[in-house]
């Protein structure tokens, strides 16, 4: 795996800068099932396409940011602080609800 | 030393003369020759011997190519360096490898002469698999046999070092022949910043093989002077989304380019007939190389077998440095203008003919010829067999770019097709047969890959336009496809020459029903040797297409996988470099002799000498230890406490400030990920420190919810900022009055408070907490002031009995108090439940926090196992990780902390176990490395279980 990522503070960068936090998933906001609960915990929708994930500039300015970005062509398709200018592409539509239906 | 008359471009220096030694002989040799050259020039045929046979081998490609002559230089090598490329320096050592005792004498060539029914493919598998137990004795000696050249036990330290570079270019040709040296300037003429590598020692790829190099020195000198940064004898090692790895030297650049062209040439094909690994069958790129750039003779009399015109013009190329051609066959049925040239000269050509067999004992003797279809066979004295077999492209790169391949009949070979958007093919490897038309794909793709790049012109455009058309309709490949095997039956024919696979071998492979290339491969380790495919992926294709009646594109091609070159592993692995964290205090450890152990990435103090006389003194007197190294937060903001209530399971918003709370951090399973304490300094600020070990990860999840939630909150990690010390034990409270104005009482200063004050001059935050067990202060304070710190503590504390301790005696102190330690009285199954603490998870907790659900669940179902303390009746101490067995002598759990506490003098322990066993007095049994043992839970502290001397 190789390619650059653009930091909303520092700019691009060469992946290897960078931190995955892994999928962006939806934490339950009501007492979920056990079934739920071991859903959100345990299960990934390791999607093949545009994914919606968190990457932290570890080696950088050590802030977390969200990108979309292919898994299969690791193509970024942009990358923004949470909660600020965040396009919210299509993997930002297809993020699971809490709870997910992934079983 | 036997030299040709100068050669036009020859690259070696007559003035100046080298010596080195191969296997103790000294060898002379001139500056710009490789080992290979100067052994050929001195006379040497053998440079190796066979990886399984231990056949004689000798020089074949003269481009690093081959495996045939892979040597040992000063000791180091074997795989990775190849004489024929490899630079002489003066004075090193050079050593053959696989050949004992020696080469010319190799014992292991009784594999060959009489080992041929028992060394098949798999042969180790079929042969040494009985009687069982001997496999031992077996193993040992095929570790012995396998392998080229030895690796040495020990490696001096930092003898070689090696760098990373990285480039981002706007493109990146690799291949620096006639195309990639067009396409570099088409590109930067445009404005394109663009990095040209190349494995030779300069550019110019084939082109340098020729006498009458056409323009060359002023088309390299054109590139230079558009700005283009030339990496030489750089390889290229494979693509990485976008990035290719280019190992030059002691440096791998990793170059990462917007857009890729690839220029990298073919590689000339072997045939595949008896005896085709013999001294002195050479490719003919291999024998012009020697003639051209190193005025070496590769023989006196040759027998040429072509498939094209590039071994006819091998034979001119031969004849005027004087090589006597005393035939050539060439694979072509009809006579082209270049045969009927050869034979105006005198040479006699056999159309239709190819060669069945070299015979020699020690290098070529004889070569015999046949036609393709029919015909009687003809013998020849020769030293030489030139043969030139077709190319294939040197594709792999491209391959793992993403661009396909598949079967053109016309050429005989995969060929390049579908190249992904931003990756270009330029020169022989995209098919262009000619200097001329090298030179127009290169600037074609050089124009193109600017273009896409948003560079250039109309007039670029326009040239672009022009180029494409030109190199539309290519001439049809004037040549002839040879066939899989010639001669077989008359001895062996090597389809793979680094694992010494022949087509028998191929054969038998498929018989036992590995039909297919991939499985042939795995079993037959055809293409996974040295060469990596480039002498045996084509010849191993065909055969397996003529042993299953298939077409070649059924069978298709293995997976082009990295790195394309061998390359030594240190490398990849760049510079060695060991970070290392020391505190602040560091030199006072070191100064007091401390056994320095890695914690981490921290250098800490693991001990001064006595690790249970330390933690005797801190319970009889006071001890001092040095705790820089944990995590340190500051959390400030409006939302500073409802911050924590929801990271927490337990509750800091009530907390009061001077006041402090012990915390365990969960993660959303319910898992216990860290520990450490809380204090808030005012009402909009919280101090939170973490496990040393779990620092970074802490800041990082800290930050990663705040993130996600928005709190109105600041953090700020003040780590390596802040050091601290913690000072404990029953005469602690005296040495802090003699370095603080602070009253320090129990009724002032009472535990659990946290308390900001000068210390020795030096403002700090002392925290009044229970770390190991006595009453002890927890100073924080600007890193810089460690030495000071320490040095006023200890010296008030010298005539208290004041004596430092370190991490050992810390882990037996805390062990007496049941303080768990993260990470190893815990993993990533365990819960606050299962680690005794429910008493920290606050599930009335009124809002949402993390592991809330999760803990509710084993609030109400349990964990199922429990974290307890247990004590030896007879003394013994069980290894950590010891098996705890329940009732029925199943495995049920597992021991985690095990030490002799001194000042209790006995063993004291924590395990988990299933929860059934969590009551004082249960027996529990463990077993221990073959020894059975029986323990004794106890559930409460061993040390002041009270806590009554804690908070005194």
């Amino acid at each position: 795996m190789s390619f650059l990522l653009e930091c909303p503070n520092c700019g691009v960068r060469e992946v290897t800068d960078f931190g995955f936090g892994g999928e962006v998933s939806a934490r339950p906001k009501s007492r979920p099932s056990f079934r739920e609960l071991n859903t959100y915990n345990y299960f990934r929708r390791n999607v093949a396409g545009v994914q919606r994930e968190w990457w932290f500039h570890r080696s950088g300015c050590r802030a977390w940011f969200i990108a979309e970005r292919d898994t299969t062509t690791n193509d970024v398709k942009f990358t923004a602080l949470p909660g600020s200018g965040d396009p919210g592409g299509e993997a930002a539509k297809a993020a699971p609800e809490a709870g997910g239906d992934l079983l | 030393m036997s030299r040709l008359n100068p050669q036009s471009g020859e690259r070696i220096d007559r003035t100046k003369t080298i010596s080195f030694t191969f296997d103790g002989k000294k060898v002379e040799a001139y500056e710009g020759d490789t080992i290979g050259s100067a052994l050929y020039a001195a006379g040497r045929r053998t440079f190796g011997r066979s990886f399984k046979y231990h056949r004689r081998r000798g020089l074949m490609c003269v481009a690093g190519q081959c495996p045939n002559c892979i040597c040992a230089v000063d000791g180091v090598g074997g795989g990775g360096v190849r004489a024929c490329i490899e630079p002489v320096r003066e004075g090193i050592t050079v050593t053959h490898v696989n050949a004992a005792p020696s080469l010319e004498f190799d014992a292991m060539r009784a594999t060959d002469i009489a080992g041929g029914p028992f060394t098949p493919p798999g042969f180790y598998y079929k042969t040494f698999i009985r009687p069982r137990r001997l496999w031992p004795l077996y193993e040992k000696i095929l570790r012995n046999a396998a392998g080229l050249g030895k690796l040495r036990r020990s490696q001096p330290e930092r003898e070689w070092r090696t760098e990373y570079r990285r480039r981002h270019a706007d493109v990146l040709v690799t291949g620096g022949g006639v195309a990639g040296l067009a396409a570099a300037l088409a590109a930067a003429r445009l404005g394109a910043d663009v990095v040209l590598a190349d494995e030779g020692a300069e550019p110019g790829g084939q082109q340098l093989i020729e006498s009458e190099r056409q323009g060359l020195a002023a088309l390299v000198a054109d590139v230079r002077d558009a700005g283009v940064e030339i990496i030489d004898k750089g390889s290229a090692l494979g693509y990485f989304d976008g990035l290719v790895a280019v190992w030059q030297r002691d440096t791998l650049h990793q170059v990462r380019a917007g857009r890729h062209v690839f220029a990298t040439g073919v590689i000339e094909q072997p045939l595949v007939f008896a005896g085709n690994d013999l001294p002195g069958v050479m490719l003919a790129g291999g024998a012009r190389r020697l003639v051209s750039l190193y005025a070496v003779s590769p023989g006196r009399r040759a027998v040429v077998a072509t498939t094209s015109d590039r071994g006819l013009h091998a034979a001119q190329a031969l004849r005027a440095a004087g090589v006597q051609i005393v035939a050539v066959a060439d694979l072509r049925p009809e006579t082209g203008a270049l045969a009927q040239q050869l034979r105006s000269e005198g040479i006699p050509v056999f159309s239709g003919h190819t060669v069945i067999e070299a015979r020699g004992s020690k290098a070529v003797e004889e070569a015999i010829i046949q036609p393709v279809v029919g015909g009687s066979e003809h013998a020849f004295e020769c030293d030489l067999v030139v043969v030139s077999g077709g190319t294939i492209p040197a594709s792999s790169l491209l391959l793992q770019a993403g661009a396909r391949s598949a079967y053109d009949a016309g050429r005989g070979h995969f060929a390049v097709s579908e190249l992904p958007a931003n990756v270009f093919a330029a020169g022989e490897v995209a098919g262009a047969d000619t200097d001329l038309a090298a030179a127009a794909s290169g600037e074609l793709a050089g124009l193109r890959a600017a273009h896409a790049l948003g560079l250039g012109d109309d007039t670029s455009a326009a040239r672009e336009a022009e180029l494409a058309s030109s190199l539309a309709e290519p001439a049809a490949p004037d040549l002839a496809v040879a066939p899989p095997v010639s001669g077989s039956g008359r001895g062996k024919c090597f389809a793979c020459l680094c694992e010494d696979v022949t087509a028998k071998d191929v054969h038998l492979s498929i018989e036992e029903g590995y039909d297919s290339i991939e499985l042939a491969k795995r079993y037959t380790t055809v293409t996974m040797g040295p060469c990596q495919g480039r002498m045996c992926q084509l010849p191993s294709v065909r055969l397996m297409a003529q042993e299953t009646g298939q077409g070649l594109e059924q069978v298709g091609v293995t997976t082009a996988r990295p790195p394309w070159v061998s390359v030594p592993m240190g490398i990849l692995g760049g510079r060695p470099v060991e970070p290392a964290k020391r505190s602040s205090i560091h030199e006072r450890h070191r100064a007091l002799k401390a056994t320095i152990k890695w914690a981490g990435d921290w250098r800490r103090a693991y001990d001064y000498g006595d690790p249970e006389g330390e933690a005797l003194n801190v319970n009889r007197a006071a001890g001092l230890i040095d705790v820089s190294t944990l995590g340190k937060l500051i959390v400030r903001g409006a939302d500073a406490g409802e911050f924590l209530d929801r990271l927490y399971p337990n509750r800091f918003s009530n907390l009061k400030p001077g006041r402090i709370r012990y915390g365990v951090i969960s993660s959303d399973a319910g898992r216990i990920v860290d520990d450490g304490t809380i204090c808030r300094i005012d009402e909009d600020s919280f101090y939170v420190t973490t496990t040393s070990s779990g620092a970074g990860a802490m800041e990082e999840w800290f930050s990663w919810w705040l993130a996600d939630w928005g709190d109105r909150v600041n953090l700020t990690d003040v780590t390596q900022g802040v050091g601290a010390v913690n000072l404990a034990g029953p005469r602690a409270r005296e040495i802090m009055a003699a370095v603080t104005d602070l009253d320090c009482s129990n009724e002032a200063f009472a535990y659990l408070d946290g308390k900001q004050a000068q210390i020795a001059g030096v403002q700090c935050l002392i925290l009044r907490i229970g770390f190991v067990g006595e009453v002890g202060y927890e100073i924080h304070f600007p890193a810089a002031y460690g030495q000071h710190i320490w040095d006023a503590l200890m010296e008030a504390g010298a005539p208290l009995g004041l004596r430092p301790f370190g991490l050992e005696p810390q882990r037996i102190l805390r062990l007496q108090k049941l303080h768990i330690l993260v990470g190893q009285d815990t993993d990533s199954e365990s819960t606050p439940f299962g680690a005794a603490m429910p008493w920290i998870v606050k599930l009335d907790k009124e809002q949402d926090f993390i592991g809330k659900w999760a803990l509710e669940h084993y609030s109400q179902h349990g964990a199922g196992v429990a974290l307890v303390g247990f004590t030896m009746p007879n003394g013994d101490v069980p290894t950590e990780g010891a098996v705890v067995l329940d009732a029925q002598g199943t495995p049920a759990g597992q021991v985690t902390s095990s030490r002799h506490s001194p000042v209790l003098d006995r063993t004291i322990g924590m395990a988990w176990v299933p929860e059934a066993f969590a009551e004082d007095g249960a027996q529990i049994t463990i077993s221990d490395e073959g020894r059975t043992l029986t323990a004794e839970i106890q559930t409460k502290p061993f040390y002041d279980p009270e806590g009554e001397v804690l908070r005194s």
